[in-house]
């Protein structure tokens, strides 16, 4: 009864017969969980031993203090015996554990419900994640069909959903941000400085390190490390946030209330990405080139003037145009990655959280086949030193 | 199954478990029920009744000592709660088992899983031997057969069941069930009530209730105390039955008869 307090009286059994071939099993001593207890297959050869018992029944005069321990033991030998097609006769158990063991009983297990679960061979392993790989294309398709007609009816203006949400979401997405994307620009800018540093000052060129902030940070390091900052904290927060609506049935509320959760929760959430991570490209860029002004003017002793006239020399304003582009495309990802998972995210914990791996993993990826695509079709650096 | 056993020792000596002297319960400066004395005793069947908001959970938390009264005391097995160091405080925890609202499963593991857990955790039996036991548990609470299922995969009443099978899985001394009939069929509800009753005649647990349910009150209960809402205190306490009898409080009235339309008092 007192599962804290240890127990003092080891629990003892034997199994004895009387004339008519009854097993009798006597029990003694204290039958708790913390004491140690037999197991049945202590007394298993005993019981089933010649002379074969054609009923088996307790005896516990002599019982000290019992628990669920106890009840475990009974219903291991009823089962034993069951499949031997033995009686057995309770009533020399306390009557407190007769009671429980017929209320274990008197709900019949239920049938089929064990779920036997193989493993799969090799092959079918293979042939599974093929076939979850076409479901799953087919999904994102779906999704993205989806979202373009919500896209749609906004334009219509026939979309529902709360604007104070849609400003949330845009100071989430925005100025929450900035103190993350600065550090890491910032960093980043004073790193590649160094590096080039090192490298243009054995040519004498340490001037051309203007040119190697400004253009790798306007094509490609602004857009790109922005993009995946946002997807770490952004697109992970999406998709915990729509996971978790779905785990509690909310997502199920706003279809009862006629409110599509394409309009309600993925709109507001895509275009508060669209519209900051652009900005944010902008912000990332100036702290970059700012970063690295600070190796150029300290380390390689240049001017601020210097600096900055080669920086504006060296990067042309068209090259932002496509980082802007670039930018809002990364943005729509990142939501769509974050926001899809969220919507297909099963009803348990560990499901969000697998939702929210899945969708950081699946922007990242989308982030840099989508840059590759911009780098084939629409060279940068080309242009600009030409 | 119906006929409860007598419990001789219950009357005659009556041995307080959980003490509560003078407790004030806050948020911050926000006072939610002031002024509880009361006792609970070993063997009881006890329930704490009161209005939506009233604080009944916040009770449960505190008799239990996961959170700190703003005055008074709480004294349990004769010692003081939080006079005691935290090891003491855990080792409290170890003797109660405790049945959440929604049953609080663990999502990522099975029934049997769930169960297992603490009997691992705080006992030294066998593999085999933990799983018997879980699979007992889940019988006792008419689950059986359902071992390998994942939460997510039965139904809300059914995990409520289960959660009830992981709160007495070390068979703990006390047994606080937050809303337990919330969300069950009748016949589940009548099982589960059969339970709480074997529970204590059998292993002599005790049993603290939170419950708005005017028939299982009435037909689990031999104590009481009504949380008001208004006066943010005790306004009656002890037997159900009694409490019905004897009242004068037109609050405590109206809440066990459902105001006037609830007649059948066992």
């Amino acid at each position: 009864m007192t599962a804290g307090a240890p127990s003092t009286d080891v629990s003892r059994v034997d199994v004895t017969r009387t004339a008519d071939g009854t097993a009798v099993i006597g029990l003694s001593g204290d039958w708790t969980l913390t004491s140690r207890m037999p197991a049945l297959d202590d007394i298993a050869a005993d019981l089933d031993g010649a002379p074969s018992a054609h009923r088996v029944a307790f005896e516990s005069s002599s019982i000290g203090r019992w628990d669920s321990g106890l009840l475990t033991f009974v219903v291991a030998v009823i089962e034993h015996a069951k499949a031997k097609s033995v009686d057995v006769d309770l009533s020399g158990l306390p009557q407190g554990t007769q009671n429980l063991v017929a209320l274990a009983a008197e709900v019949p297990a239920e049938k089929g419900a064990h779920q036997a679960k193989p493993r799969p061979s090799f092959l079918a392993t293979i042939g599974n994640s093929a076939i979850s790989f076409g479901r799953e294309t087919g999904q994102v398709t779906a999704f993205i069909g989806e979202a373009a007609l919500s896209f749609g009816r906004m334009m219509t203006g026939r979309t529902r959903f709360r604007r104070s949400d849609l400003w949330e979401f845009i100071q989430q997405a925005g100025v929450d941000a900035l103190p993350i994307v600065s550090l890491i620009m910032l960093l980043q800018g004073l790193t590649m400085a160094f590096l080039g540093a090192a490298q243009l000052s054995l040519f004498g060129a340490q001037i051309f390190v203007a040119n190697l902030i400004g253009l790798s940070m306007a094509a490609e390091i602004g857009a790109v490390m922005t993009a995946i900052i946002m997807a770490g904290r952004t697109g992970a927060a999406y998709a915990a946030q729509i996971g978790t609506m779905q785990v509690n049935q909310e997502i199920d509320a706003l279809i009862t209330l006629g409110l599509k959760p394409m309009d309600f929760l993925v709109l507001p959430r895509m275009l508060a990405l669209i519209v900051m991570m652009p900005l944010l490209y902008l912000y990332a860029n100036l702290l970059g080139m700012f970063g690295g002004g600070l190796i150029a003017v300290t380390v390689l002793d240049l001017s601020v003037q210097q600096y900055m006239t080669q920086l504006f020399g060296a990067v042309p304003l068209s090259i932002f145009a496509t980082g802007l582009l670039k930018s809002a495309v990364f943005g729509l990802l990142v939501a769509v990655c974050g926001c899809m998972q969220g919507m297909a995210c099963g009803r348990s914990a560990s499901a969000v959280g697998e939702a929210t791996t899945s969708a950081v993993v699946m922007s990242i990826v989308a982030i840099i086949v989508a840059d590759g695509i911009f780098g084939v079709v629409n060279p940068p650096l080309v242009s600009a030193m030409g | 199954m119906t006929e409860t056993m007598p419990a001789p020792s219950r009357t005659e000596n009556l041995e307080p478990l959980i003490t509560v002297d003078d407790l004030t319960m806050a948020y911050g400066s926000f006072v939610v029920q002031k002024d509880l004395t009361f006792t609970i005793n070993r063997r009881d069947i006890f329930v704490i009744m009161g209005g939506s908001g009233c604080g009944k959970s916040t009770l449960m938390y505190h008799l239990m000592g996961l959170r700190r009264p703003a005055a008074g005391t709480v004294i349990f097995g004769g010692r003081n709660v939080w006079e005691s160091t935290a090891e003491e405080r855990e080792a409290i925890l170890r003797r109660t088992g405790m049945l959440y609202q929604a049953g609080a499963l663990w999502t990522s593991m099975t029934l049997a899983e769930n169960v297992s857990l603490p009997i691992e955790e705080y006992t030294d039996l066998k593999p085999s031997q933990v799983r018997a036991l879980a699979s007992l548990k889940l019988a006792l609470v008419g689950l059986a057969g359902y071992e390998d299922f994942y939460p997510s995969e039965i139904s809300g009443g059914m995990m409520k069941r289960a959660g009830l099978a992981r709160a007495m899985a070390l068979d703990p001394e006390i047994l606080f069930f937050d809303e337990p009939s919330a969300g069950l069929d009748p016949i589940s509800s009548k099982r589960l009530d059969d339970l709480i009753l074997q529970l204590r005649d059998s292993l002599g647990s005790t049993i603290v209730i939170v419950t708005h349910e005017l028939p299982q009150i009435f037909a689990l209960a031999n104590n009481s105390i009504y949380l008001c809402n208004q006066k943010r205190t005790i306004t009656a306490k002890g037997d159900p039955k009694e409490i019905l009898r004897t009242t004068t409080d037109p609050i405590v009235k109206e809440f066990l008869t459902r105001d006037g339309t609830f007649t059948n008092v066992a």
